[in-house]
């Protein structure tokens, strides 16, 4: 057990310094994440604006929102930039059969290389626009540690789920040999029910009541509710928590399904 | 047969892959292809066996069966006595496997780390580890690439590093799936040499897929030839070649002429290619090239010749056909 956990963290430790490797990219993600920020800050500004509340944040909560969103944009993989596209490839060009012979577990692997990749670009791509944000707005950045503490462990939290469902998008490929349909449907998929367009908590009536309990929301409005205090109370606070948990086992179970089926109908290519 | 004392030993194992095929909007085809038709062979602790074949022919498949990535539709598999497809993790552990065309290496990172990655993934000791990855770094002069990101090592480069990646866990069968594929003469050799050398004092079994016939007559004393999914030949290098004249194999002699010209006529020869000034002349391969080479020179004006063994895929070939 010991030597699994060592293995799998290893493994997280190379995805991390895997994209360290490319400087460039980092930068210019950075560049892209801050100046989307203002973009949407300003506009989010307007309509705050005009109505006060919207959503029960104040001006301060929704550019909080915000800039938060676009720090956890790169991590969360939202618009692509997993490993789904790869493990798409890996299955097109047959070199998944490599993954599938060594003595480790195909999804707990390309979970910890994920996590390794999201704690890079956690730090590399996020830190740099909330700075940039709160410098120039004014953001409700609680000052509470405990409250960064369970905003991280939902961060986590978030991260596991939004790999579950890319991992799922990435097995696809067993099926489709095409998966770029299937991704681009994806992206907008979790840009509006993530709550990185509008928080999910503007949306009014059973509409909002059903995005709100879908597992995109426990990506970004979960996390991002805990961070600005609208879990209260301590028994609040663990529902929510409660809630990604519930999504993260729901959705690397229904993985591990999909994963023994792609694996049985293995197709390799070329003779 | 049924033989549990070798290493590696197949009983009439079969792979049918399903394709479907789209005929029309509505219709789709279902069409069974054999990619392995019953196959059976034994390979003993030691071994070095080559298994060639054409394209298509069924060897990756095979190999892939051995491995436990693919379920054989039919027969028997065992593999140091597991069933590869049932405890294909338990299998992975014994086994070490290069696919020439692929890498297990993180292409983004240097090549230690991969390394570091076997040994918590093969949960290898760290002393046996460090002397296993000593001894790969020596023999396949790997010291300086150590650092290097493996998206930059020539083909060759990482070639041996992938090679070394399947040791370190000390396997007792060795798979390699065309391991010289796209190597220059001097990083063949280093390969061979290193295969070598592996098999004598480790006594690693290895089974060997290659289309280079060089590959076999320098490592392999046993080489299997499968096409269309059957074993066609099982025994030694040598009888391959008596087995591939059985039918009618050809040598050819490759002329140089100081012009073009229409194909020449030399007794006991005939024309099977021309190419400008150059004409490929096919002999029997029984036959002395030397009559054929004084009757060209002293009829044509001859600038250079050559005469070309039939290689693997002619053998091949021939034996195919001569069994039809």
């Amino acid at each position: 057990m010991r030597q699994r956990v060592r293995l799998y963290a290893a493994v997280a430790a190379g995805g991390f310094r895997r994209y360290a490797t490319y400087g460039t990219a980092t930068a210019a993600g950075v560049f892209t994440n801050t100046v989307f920020g203002f973009i949407v800050a300003f506009t989010y500004a307007a309509l705050w604006d005009q109505r006060p509340g919207l959503g029960g944040y104040d001006r301060a909560q929704a550019l909080t929102f915000v800039w938060v969103s676009q720090s956890l944009l790169a991590a969360g993989a939202f618009i692509g930039g997993g490993f789904q596209e790869e493990i798409q490839e890996r299955v097109r060009t047959g070199d998944i059969a490599v993954d599938l012979y060594r003595p480790a577990d195909l999804q707990m692997w390309w979970l910890a290389a994920d996590l390794g990749r999201s704690a890079f670009q956690l730090l590399g791509r996020g830190l740099v626009p909330l700075v940039a944000g709160a410098l120039a707005f004014q953001l409700a950045l609680p000052s509470d540690p405990w409250r960064w503490l369970l905003f991280l462990v939902s961060v986590v939290l978030g991260l596991v789920v939004s790999f579950a469902v890319r991992y799922m998008l990435g097995l696809l490929a067993f099926w489709l040999m095409d998966g770029s349909g299937i991704n681009l449907m994806a992206t907008v998929v979790s840009i509006f029910f993530s709550g990185m367009l509008l928080p999910l908590t503007v949306f009014p009536g059973a509409f909002g009541e059903f995005v709100r309990v879908l597992p995109w929301a426990a990506m970004l409005q979960v996390p991002m509710d805990v961070l600005l205090g609208v879990h209260s109370g301590a028994g609040d606070a663990v529902g929510a928590l409660g809630f990604q948990a519930g999504w993260v086992l729901v959705l690397l179970g229904a993985g591990r399904l999909l994963q023994s089926a792609a694996t049985r109908k293995v197709v390799v290519q070329g003779g | 047969m049924v033989d549990d004392d070798a290493l590696i030993s197949l009983d009439g194992v079969e792979k049918v892959f399903d394709v479907r095929r789209r005929v029309s909007l509505m219709r789709r085809e279902k069409r069974q292809v054999r990619a392995v038709d019953g196959i059976s062979f034994a390979v003993a602790r030691g071994e070095m066996v080559g298994y060639i074949g054409p394209n298509g022919a069924g060897k990756s498949t095979t190999i892939k069966m051995l491995t436990g990535i693919l379920n054989p539709s039919g027969g028997r598999l065992r593999v140091a006595g597991i069933d590869p497809a049932r405890e294909r993790v338990r299998l992975a552990h014994r086994i070490g496997v290069v696919f020439g065309q692929r890498t297990t290496l993180w292409w983004d990172l240097p090549l230690k780390d991969s390394y570091g990655l076997m040994r918590r993934m093969y949960r290898v000791p760290r002393a046996r580890f460090e002397e296993n990855l000593e001894r790969c770094v020596d023999r396949l002069d790997l010291a300086e690439l150590l650092d290097v990101p493996v998206r930059q090592l020539s083909l060759g480069q990482r070639m041996r590093g992938d090679i070394a990646a399947a040791l370190l866990h000390d396997p007792d069968v060795l798979y390699l799936d065309e391991p010289t594929i796209g190597l220059d003469v001097v990083s063949k050799a280093k390969v061979r040499g290193f295969l070598r050398q592996l098999n004598e004092e480790r006594g690693t079994t290895v089974l060997l897929t290659t289309h280079d016939l060089q590959d076999i007559e320098q490592l392999c004393e046993r080489v299997m030839v499968i096409d269309h999914g059957r074993l066609m030949y099982d025994g030694a290098l040598g009888g391959l070649h008596a087995a591939g004249s059985a039918g009618e194999s050809e040598r050819t002699l490759v002329v140089d002429l100081e012009r073009e010209l229409a194909p020449i006529s030399v007794p006991g020869a005939r024309v099977v290619k021309v190419e400008g000034p150059r004409q490929w002349l096919a002999f029997p391969a029984g036959q002395s090239a030397a009559p054929l080479v004084s009757a060209v020179a002293a009829e044509y004006p001859l600038v250079d010749l050559s005469v070309r063994e039939p290689d693997i895929e002619d053998v091949i070939a021939r034996m195919y056909a001569g069994r039809d």
